[in-house]
């Protein structure tokens, strides 16, 4: 899997596994079909959604993403951020 | 305002309900209870039987009603025991049995 480089615009997927069945999800639902910017490349660790029912996990690159504040949460001034750290299967290029 | 989304009950950041109280950051004195499943829980992943991930999936199980109730502990021995029932650890006669000998 190719590592995203820092400063990368990207898209959270709008995905919703929650309506779909029992899931565990590290992306919080306030980021989902947002664009932020990548700040870095954390190293690459076993899927928590995998590990969360005891299947095998695959190593996937995790992420800290950056998102002006305002527009997820409606407060805060220009150029404060919402850092959150995102999994790279739920990125995709802006 | 808050998104129109499925959010699950456990994925609460953000939403305006919970940002009207200020953040409790005193140090929390932890209970017997507290630390009794606290170290069920770490000799569980010791011998292999349940991971973190496992217990914070089964955290999020919990209906939302219940998880508002329950204390940050209460979560946890929630999901130990849910975990433990369908993996086959302990039957549900065997849960019962020992919550009336608790009596």
């Amino acid at each position: 899997m190719t590592v995203l480089a820092s400063g990368q615009r990207v898209r959270v997927k709008n995905d919703w596994p929650e309506t779909r069945g029992p899931c565990h999800i590290r992306t919080p639902h306030y980021v989902r079909g947002e664009e932020g910017v990548v700040m870095r490349h954390l190293g690459d660790f076993p899927n928590p959604e995998d590990l969360a029912f005891a299947r095998p996990a695959a190593l996937r690159p995790l992420y800290h993403v950056a998102f002006a504040q305002p527009s997820i949460w409606h407060e805060g001034s220009a150029g404060d951020v919402v850092q959150v750290e995102i999994f790279g299967h739920w990125l995709e290029p802006a | 305002m808050d998104k129109d989304v499925p959010r699950a009950t456990h994925d609460l950041g953000g939403v305006s309900k919970f940002m009207c109280e200020p953040v409790d950051v005193e140090p929390h004195a932890l209970t017997d209870f507290d630390r009794e499943v606290d170290a069920v829980r770490a000799i569980l992943g010791l011998k292999k039987v349940m991971s973190v991930d496992e217990l914070r999936r089964g955290i999020e199980a919990i209906p939302e009603a219940d998880y508002l109730r329950l204390s940050y502990y209460q979560r946890w021995v929630r999901s130990i025991v849910d975990n433990l029932l369908v993996k086959g650890v302990i039957t549900e006669a065997e849960l019962r049995a020992a919550l009336e000998a608790e009596r």
